[in-house]
């Protein structure tokens, strides 16, 4: 019965090969723009890929508070982002990085305005140890030699005298990503490393395995501590508490920002109201970052780029 | 129906042949139509099932095609690429890494060909022992009435979701295999391949029972009158006269165990390491795709290589288990036993 569908396949393979290749579509297209302009004045938003479910959400419940008004998020990386700020291609740009100051200039220079920018929320991660072992801190140059198999062995930061067992994240998620980008600085994982869907499954791993270092959101779970970092061997060392996080204290954390050119008016400033509102703010803890400490949130805290305007 | 309906149907049908001199039963005709439409939709239900297997194939094919066509995807992966080492790095020595999300991305597909074998070798020298000397306990020893109870049970692991034995592997099994033996990987190949193995032991078990039951009564009895045991019997002339039918068995565990995706995923550690050491961790074809898929640019360069891996996978189950369906047809012709 088996036997016969081997014709099948073979008429199967043979169609394959006919049809031409499919029409080849890019997630985050860059023609969101041409799109937009066709129609009524849609409010675009684009950058940071870490961003995008963030700003989606948020202009999901924007739409719907808001009838008519219509905003389109795409992502394509903080760089692409910028860019289609200083081309005028967007209104607003995503960043999970500052702005550099050359950016700024170009923004100054071809839009006639400073880019301003508006922290909207907090991203950081944390490193998890096993809730016995004695390591307490770690630099981030330690954290990154372990993630790439350069110390192997618990006993060259502190520990026992044990072989170092690294889980890390899947590589479509932001977590591995920003890990890979701030501690890594874009080199590869060690093929060594683990990688589990989830920071939940992360913290399970570490918490059942003695010698072992995991990272992701920062969660409290049974089981597992989170170390203390070090943004380099001599600095202090740091826990990723919410109060060291908004202060910036904690060298794995970044603020996740929103660039205009200029003071953002109209539907920009609207929206970014509502991305700081308390229901805004709620989407961001919803989505895995932190709300803004309270003194920040609730208005638009336009910070006018210094650079920007020293350029000037 | 209408008169003016049926005179339609006469008319559209007037080749149907006449039955005899006798008058014609009334709405014979009705009746025989209803007859043949029920046959085409019932055949036309079978057709789609194969259809949706040939569009499957065919879906999954034509997005594997641009990795050989497209130029813009040639430049960050070749066929070469995917199957020989390749130095990375400048000066480096040439190797084998899956690292898809990179500056550079790498994509040699022989970490996880190696890890899918390997977890499912790990499955097979765990899982076909215990299913044949399940099945030759319940084909030979058991009681009949055992035997009811046995054969259900066994067959009754099928219905577990895969999740939950990968649930299973990943926390209980993980912690005893890592406590017993201290293997440094607490998720590995040994952990992942019994996980695996639970869900193969339903697959084995029963058609390799099948087969020791087709064996013709005979041959027991022949054995018997010759002075041989129980025992003697079953491992001398039953095994051995039931073998091809167990080759089969095992085959399709084979083509079964390649393709699971859950537990492995779970269980494995998902790490794309280049060992054949079974308490390392490993990285399989399923799992890697059911893990990247969510974020991939569509039409880009990763994309087609997991639609590749898909491809692959799909052909090397699908010729496993039509290899051993086959080969169990084949078997109940031969031996006459229960009707394919």
């Amino acid at each position: 019965m088996n036997l016969r569908i081997v014709p099948v396949l073979a008429i199967a393979s043979f169609l394959t090969a006919c049809p031409s290749p499919p029409p080849k579509q890019q997630a985050g297209g860059t023609d969101a723009e041409g799109r937009a302009a066709g129609r009524a004045p849609a409010l675009t938003v684009k950058g940071s890929d870490t961003m995008v479910i963030l700003s989606q959400r948020v202009a999901e419940l924007y739409m719907a508070k808001n009838p008519g008004k219509t905003v389109q998020v795409t992502g394509g990386g903080s760089g692409t982002g910028i860019a289609a700020l200083i081309n005028g291609t967007t209104s607003i740009a995503n960043a999970s990085r500052p702005m550099k100051a050359s950016e700024k200039a170009q923004v100054l220079q071809r839009r006639g305005a400073p880019a301003t920018e508006y922290p909207v929320a907090l991203d950081g991660l944390a490193v998890y140890v096993h809730e016995s072992s004695p390591v307490q801190a770690l630099s981030v140059q330690q954290i990154a030699a372990i993630y790439k198999t350069e110390i192997t062995n618990w006993k060259e930061v502190g520990g026992p005298d044990a072989r170092i067992v690294i889980y890390g994240r899947e590589n479509n998620s932001g977590t591995y990503s920003y890990f890979k980008e701030v501690v890594l600085e874009e080199e590869d994982f060690a093929p060594e490393t683990q990688t589990l869907p989830g920071t939940a499954a992360v913290v399970n791993a570490v918490s059942k395995d003695r010698n072992s270092i995991g990272y992701g959101g920062i969660a409290y779970g049974s089981g597992i501590r989170a170390i203390a970092v070090k943004k380099d061997a001599d600095a202090p060392a740091v826990l990723p508490t919410q109060e060291n996080v908004v202060a910036g204290t904690y060298p794995l954390s970044r603020y996740l920002l929103m660039y205009t050119a200029g003071e953002a008016a109209g539907d920009a400033k609207a929206f970014l109201d509502f991305t700081l509102s308390d229901e805004g703010q709620k989407v961001a803890e919803t989505v895995g970052y932190y709300p803004l400490p309270k003194k920040e949130a609730g208005t638009a805290p336009a910070i006018p780029s210094e650079d920007a305007a020293a350029g000037e | 129906m209408a008169p003016a309906d049926e005179a339609a149907l006469k008319t559209s049908k007037p080749t149907t042949p006449a039955v005899g001199p006798r008058p014609p039963i009334p709405g014979l005709r009705r009746r025989q139509l209803i007859d043949k439409l029920s046959a085409w939709a019932i055949t036309a239900v079978a057709f789609t099932a194969i259809a949706a297997v040939v569009l499957i194939f065919v879906f999954v094919v034509r997005e594997a095609i641009p990795l050989f066509t497209d130029a813009e995807i040639r430049e960050e992966v070749t066929p070469m690429g995917m199957v020989l080492p390749q130095p990375w790095k400048e000066g480096a020595e040439p190797s084998f890494a899956w690292q898809p999300v990179s500056t550079r991305p790498k994509y040699s597909l022989a970490p996880l060909f190696l890890g899918t074998l390997k977890v499912t070798l790990v499955a097979l020298i765990f899982a076909v022992p215990l299913a044949i000397l399940a099945a030759v306990f319940s084909a030979e020893f058991a009681p009949r009435r055992l035997r009811e109870v046995v054969k259900p049970a066994i067959e009754l692991l099928a219905g577990i979701p895969s999740v939950v034995l990968g649930f299973f592997a990943l926390m209980v099994l993980a912690t005893f295999f890592q406590s017993t033996f201290g293997f440094h990987f607490r998720l590995n190949a040994i952990v992942a391949g019994v996980g695996l193995g639970l869900t193969i032991i339903p697959v084995v078990y029963t058609v390799s029972e099948d087969a020791l039951t087709a064996v013709p009564r005979a041959y027991r009895e022949a054995a018997y009158a010759l002075g041989a045991s129980k025992a003697r019997t079953a491992w001398s002339v039953i095994l051995p006269a039931a073998s091809p039918g167990i080759f089969a068995s095992i085959v399709l565990g084979f083509g079964r165990a390649m393709g699971e995706t859950m537990i492995v995923l779970m269980a494995s550690g998902n790490a794309a390491i280049v060992s054949w050491n079974p308490t390392d961790s490993v990285r399989t074809i399923p799992a890697t795709i059911a893990a990247e898929m969510g974020e991939v640019v569509v039409g880009g360069a990763h994309w087609s290589v997991l639609f590749f891996l898909g491809a692959l996978l799909f052909l090397v189950t699908l010729s496993f288990n039509s290899l051993g369906g086959w080969y169990v047809a084949r078997l109940r012709k031969k031996l006459g036993g229960i009707p394919a």
